[in-house]
Formats: structure tokens, sequence, C-alpha cells
């Protein structure tokens, strides 16, 4: 066995393990951690398949960006998890049962050499994964490069259209005008003639 | 590395909705912001992303007629295809866009709905449907798909006070992500085995011979149960009246019948494109699918009191008629099934727009019990919904028999005779539903004698219009009949 076929089974490995703690640890931040652990054994695959770029990408995006994200979330909400997900572990067995015949099935079909693929030749010290990908996203594929970019949109405009809303009643202030504010606004000067106070009003008071 | 410009004029009509889009977008933001008092923003109707949108689709229209010469141009490395079926859908898709939305401004206004990012999200979705529709590449065909989803999931949850619209949402959002998941593993597969994306190639491919067809028929599968959900054809068809139920009615408007198009044009550039040399074992498939989905559907909607609800079911039925037509594999079984689809817009757009026109602020009209005795309070809409519902249940004189019978031609000149009696038979059993919405309609007594509230004559004229068209259409079937097989013949022959 190759050293690089005993790395990726090391990596699959950790990669199934950590996508099962995803789904049936009790702590919804263990869960987000494995999820982490399992975006790093993805990328560790792909840089086995020599695809650094996406294995970066991966790294920087997933584990640095969304998933921390994802963490905050996590803490701050106050779910119990345990509760929401009483009915998974009711139909636990049954799922398990349904999963394990396709997990079967499937290798039956695809197991062993079904797609006659080879490992592709090694490309020379120079090659440059991300130029090439940078070269065929922005030419061949930019329309569904495109496409992406419009779906992203799509993404960002719904989630703002469901979630804004101006609740009635709200003491709020809007900067644009705050900044504007100038001196005649806040402070009225008033020119008050000198007088002596009124004996009469005084003597009521008393 | 040279690359070629990519001739952007067959897109055109895609380029032209995407940015007018965006333009609904940037004015809704500047015109909320010139506005003083908040809290009027919310409850005051706001028309100009209305008629943008009206404006939009109707040069769409234009620039796709314009353009429409019957010739099949590609561009963008061969992801995007520009052809016969692709203009016709496309037309359609603008027709019913543009009638969508005459038909729900009233209802949008009536409940806070009527803002820029609803019409946004319209666009959006159209541009989704359009990019379904010139797909020739399983990359585009599956980002066109996910633009349509996500907007229309959106769009059921716009309204989000109200419960059952945001679970109907959650609904279509899981079992679509399902969906897409199921498809997109169906497609890994199929590109494991031919080892391209793009659909002609893929066809030239399998056509030459695979190692191993077992992995076809797995990757088949996949694809085709993907399919199944986004038709909504059964067993995977749970989400359909769940969806048409929940939805405000106008979003129910816009599922029900452009999407349709989208759907069918998945459907062909997918088998009869892609895997066409695969079609003895898509056929099965789609046959099963297309008896379950006659059966239950055409059951099911007998026990709905919700109008919504049996159309959805009905819905269901129509669906399983067009695979019916997919699944002849032959020029003729498309043209029927692309005529079906056709008809089943036009008849669906005029059902859910007549249920939009009787609602009011507050009342949905979308039990039955609420069309008892229509014909004494409103004789003309009780007449054009007399002449929908007709038409649904495949009744000559109107379109809705016509396309039933181009199917059945179909598939009998295919040789699945007892595919046809089966159709028949259960084509039989959904007519009596049909048919009670025209008893209620007629000879019941109304819970109430209060007239229908004026709505706004555009919608009026169209409903009438639309009601008109399908008996037209049923009286005079050859001409779109002609026009649908043509460009079936024009893509395909």
């Amino acid at each position: 066995m190759e050293f690089s076929t005993v790395v990726f089974y090391f990596f699959a490995a950790i990669l199934l393990l950590s996508g099962l703690r995803v789904i049936t640890a009790k702590n919804p931040v263990h869960a987000a951690l494995a999820l982490v652990l399992a975006f790093f054994t993805a990328a560790g695959l792909w840089i086995l398949l020599e695809a650094e770029f996406l294995a970066i990408t991966l790294v920087l995006v997933y584990v640095g960006a969304v998933m921390v994200l994802f963490l905050f979330v996590v803490m701050m909400l106050d779910i119990n998890i345990e509760q929401l997900r009483q009915q998974f572990w009711d139909y636990l067995p049954i799922a398990a049962l349904v999963a394990g015949l396709m997990i079967v099935q499937m290798v039956l079909v695809l197991g062993g050499e079904t797609f006659g693929l080879t490992a592709p030749a090694p490309k020379p010290a120079d090659y440059s994964n991300t130029r090439e990908l940078g070269l065929l996203l922005y030419t061949e594929y930019v329309y569904p490069f495109e496409l992406a970019a419009v779906i992203l949109l799509v993404a960002i405009v719904a989630a703002i259209a469901l979630t804004l809303r101006r609740r009635q009643g709200v003491k709020w202030v809007d900067p644009a005008v705050q900044v504007k504010v100038k001196r005649e606004g806040r402070v009225r000067l008033v020119n008050l003639k000198p007088q002596k106070p009124e004996l009469k009003a005084e003597e009521d008071e008393a | 590395m040279t690359f070629p410009m990519p001739d952007l004029l067959p897109a055109a009509p895609e380029i032209l909705v995407l940015v007018m889009a965006c333009v609904v977008l940037m004015f809704e933001a500047y015109a909320v912001r010139g506005q003083a008092d908040r809290s009027e923003i919310v409850a005051r109707p706001r028309v100009a992303g209305y008629v943008l949108t009206l404006l939009t689709l109707l040069a769409a229209a234009g620039l796709t007629a314009f353009t429409a010469n019957g010739v099949s141009a590609t561009t963008f490395s061969g992801m995007f295809v520009d052809d016969a079926m692709a203009d016709l859908l496309k037309l359609m898709t603008y027709l019913a866009g543009i009638a969508a939305a005459i038909y729900s401004r009233q209802y949008l206004a009536d409940r806070a709905l009527m803002r820029g990012e609803y019409f946004a999200l319209l666009l959006f979705a159209v541009l989704g449907m359009m990019v379904m529709i010139s797909a020739s590449h399983l990359l585009t065909l599956y980002l066109g798909l996910e633009l349509l989803s996500l907007a229309l999931y959106a769009m059921v949850a716009l309204r989000r006070d109200d419960a059952v619209a945001v679970e109907a949402a959650m609904k279509y959002f899981v079992l679509g992500a399902l969906a897409s998941g199921l498809l997109l593993y169906g497609m890994s597969m199929l590109y494991g085995l031919t080892g391209t994306l793009e659909l002609n190639k893929m066809a030239a491919t399998l056509a030459g011979g695979v190692d191993n067809p077992v992995v076809l028929a797995f990757g088949l599968v996949f694809v085709v149960a993907g399919l199944g959900f986004k038709l909504g054809t059964a067993p995977f068809h749970m989400w359909v009246p769940d969806i048409y139920h929940g939805a405000p009615t106008a979003v129910t408007l816009f599922i029900g019948s452009a999407p349709k198009l989208a759907a069918f044009a998945f459907v062909i550039r997918l088998l009869a494109d892609g895997l066409q040399p695969a079609h003895a074992d898509w056929q099965q498939m789609l046959a099963v699918m297309a008896v379950l989905s006659l059966a239950i559907g055409n059951l099911a909607a007998i026990m709905q009191t919700n109008i919504k609800r049996m159309l959805a079911y009905s819905t269901i039925a129509h669906m399983g008629f067009l695979l019916l037509g997919v699944m002849t594999g032959e020029l003729n079984g498309y043209g029927a099934a692309l005529y079906y689809v056709v008809t089943y817009v036009i008849m669906s757009l005029g059902a859910f727009g007549l249920i939009l026109h009787l609602a009011r602020a507050g009342f949905e009209a979308d039990a039955l019990d609420d069309y008892k005795g229509l014909n004494s309070r409103a004789p003309w809409l009780a007449a054009l919904m007399a002449i929908l519902m007709l038409s649904m249940a495949g009744l000559p004189p109107f379109v809705g028999f016509y396309a039933k019978l181009t199917v059945l031609q179909a598939l009998v000149g295919a040789g699945w005779i007892w595919l046809a009696v089966v159709a028949v038979l259960f084509s039989l059993v959904g007519a009596y539903y049909y048919l009670r919405v025209v008893k209620l309609m007629y000879f019941d007594t109304p819970h109430s004698h209060e007239p229908v509230l004026a709505t706004p004559g555009d919608a009026r004229l169209l409903l009438s219009v639309n009601g008109l068209g399908v008996l037209l259409l049923g009286l005079l079937p050859q001409p779109l009949l002609a026009l649908c097989l043509e460009a079936m013949r024009l893509t395909y022959g």
C-alpha cells in the first residue's frame, strides 16, 4: 500500500467519524466543532488530489469565516436541541435500517473499479492549480460563474426581505439627520428684558 | 491563452431581466429612503416595482419574439442554447409572469405585500426559469433551478407573520434541498460515467455504448427522482398540496404556472437532450411515476375542501399526464407534452386568478364552500370558472380536451395502449371534482348574498380574456398545436 493511500484512508476515516458526530452530538457547539474537523479533513483530501486552491479556500472560507460565525450564533441562541430532536431518536432505528440497506446497494453497484478511472499523470512542479482554475472560471465558465453570483444576490435579497422589519413605536435616530444637525436647530436664544420680580406673585406663593 | 468573447445576443433577454431586477431593487431602496414616516412605508402599496416588472417582461417578450428565428444558437462555450423550444417556452413564461403580476396586484396591496422585493424576486424567478429553459449543460441546468427555487422559497415566506405560510416555506425549502441533493448525486454519477457535463456530448458518449450500464441506471434513478420532486409527481408529490395551500394565493398562482414550463424544459433537456440513448431505462421510471401521479392526484383531490389544495392535487395529475407525453421518447410525444404544459399553464393562471379575484382583505376565498351559489352573486365570474374547470376536466370543446387528446394520440402511436386506457380512466375520476365546483356554483344556495367586490378593471379584463381564450383555443386548437409541434420539430427533428 502506498503512503498516499494510507493518508487517504486516515483522512477519510476522520471525515466520516466527524460527520457522524455532527448529527449525533447532543451539544450544538460540539456539533459545530465536529463540522470544523470535517472541513479540515476534507481539505486534506483535496490536497491529496492536488487541488490545493480548493483546499485552502475551504479552510479559509468555511472554517475561518462561516463556521466561526456559526459558532457565535449557536452559542448565543439558547436552544434545547434535545427537545427539538426527540423525533430524531424515535426514527433512528428505521432510518438506520434504510440507510444501511442503501449503503449495501450502493457498494454493490459502485464498489471496485466501476468507473474504470486511473490516476492521472503527476503534474510538473511549476503547474499551478489556482492559475488553471482562474483561467477556466473567468473564460469558459463565466456564465455559470455569473449565475452563481445572481443566486447569492437573491439569497441576500431574500434574507433581508424576510428579516428586516420596521416595528411601530420604536424610538430610533436617523444618523444622517443627526450629523447634519446645526446649532440653530438645538439652541434658541431668546432676548429677555430685565425686569423686577413681581411682588404680587411671591405673596401668592407664600 | 486566447478566449473569444461570447456572443451575447442570444442571451439578451436574460441580461435584460437581470438588469431590470436590479433596477427594481435599487428603485425600492431609494424610494423608501425619501419617506419621512417609516410606519407609513410598510402599509402603503408601492406600484413602481409592479410597473417596472410589467414593462420588463413586455420588453423581454419583444426581444425574444424579435430574435426568434427557429435556428439553434449556442453561446457561452456551449452552455447556453437558444432554439425554437426555448423561444416558445420563454414567451409563455413572460406571459405567465405578466398575468401573475396583474392578477395579484389587488391581493398584494390588501396584504401589505406590494413591495419592490416581491417583484424583484419574481423577476429573479423568471430569470431562473429562462436559464433552465436555455440550458445545454448540467451546470447551468442546476444553477437555473436553484435560482428559481431560492426566489420561490422567499416569495412563499414573504408574509412572515403568517404561520401557515412560513411552515409551507420551510417544507418547500427542506424538500427542495433534498431534491437538489438527489439530482446532484445522480448528475455526479452521469458525469463519472461519461466524463462530460455538456448534454450533447453526454448523449454522444452514451450512444457509443457504456462499459457499465448499472452505473447509468443508478445515476438515472437519482436524476429522475430529483426531477419527480421538482415536477411534483407522485411518489415525490407530498410537498405540493402543503405549499399550494400555505403560500399566499398570489404566490400559489405564480408557483402553479410558470415554473411548470421550466420544469418541462428541465425534463426535456435532461432526458431528451442528454439521456436519449438511455431512453429504455428512464421510460419505465416515468411510466410508473405517471400512473401513480394520475391515481394519487385524481383520487386525493376528491376529498379536499379547500380549492387551493384541490388544484394542487389536480396539478399532480396534470404533471402525470405531461410525463406520459415525455415517456414515449418520440418527437410526437415531446410535442404533445409541450402543448399540454402550455395549455395547462393558461388554465392554471385563470383558475388561480379567479380565486385571487374573489379574495378580499381578510378573506381568502379558498374554501370550496365560498363558491356556493357564485352564479347568483357574480354570473360572469361563475361562467369563467365553469369554463376553466370543464377545460381542466378535459371536456370538449375546451382546450384541455385537445391537450389530453394529443398526449393520448402520441401514447397510442408509440404503442402504449394500456397506459392510454389508464389515463382516460383516471381523467374520468378527475372530472368528478372539477364538475363539483361547477355544481356548487350553479345549483347550491350561497352563504351570503353580498355582491363580489369590484376589483381592478385590468385584472377583470385579463381574466375574461383568459377564460374566453381557453374556449377559443379549444374551438380552434390547430394554430397553437401546430406551433408546439413545429417548435419541437425544429429543436429535435
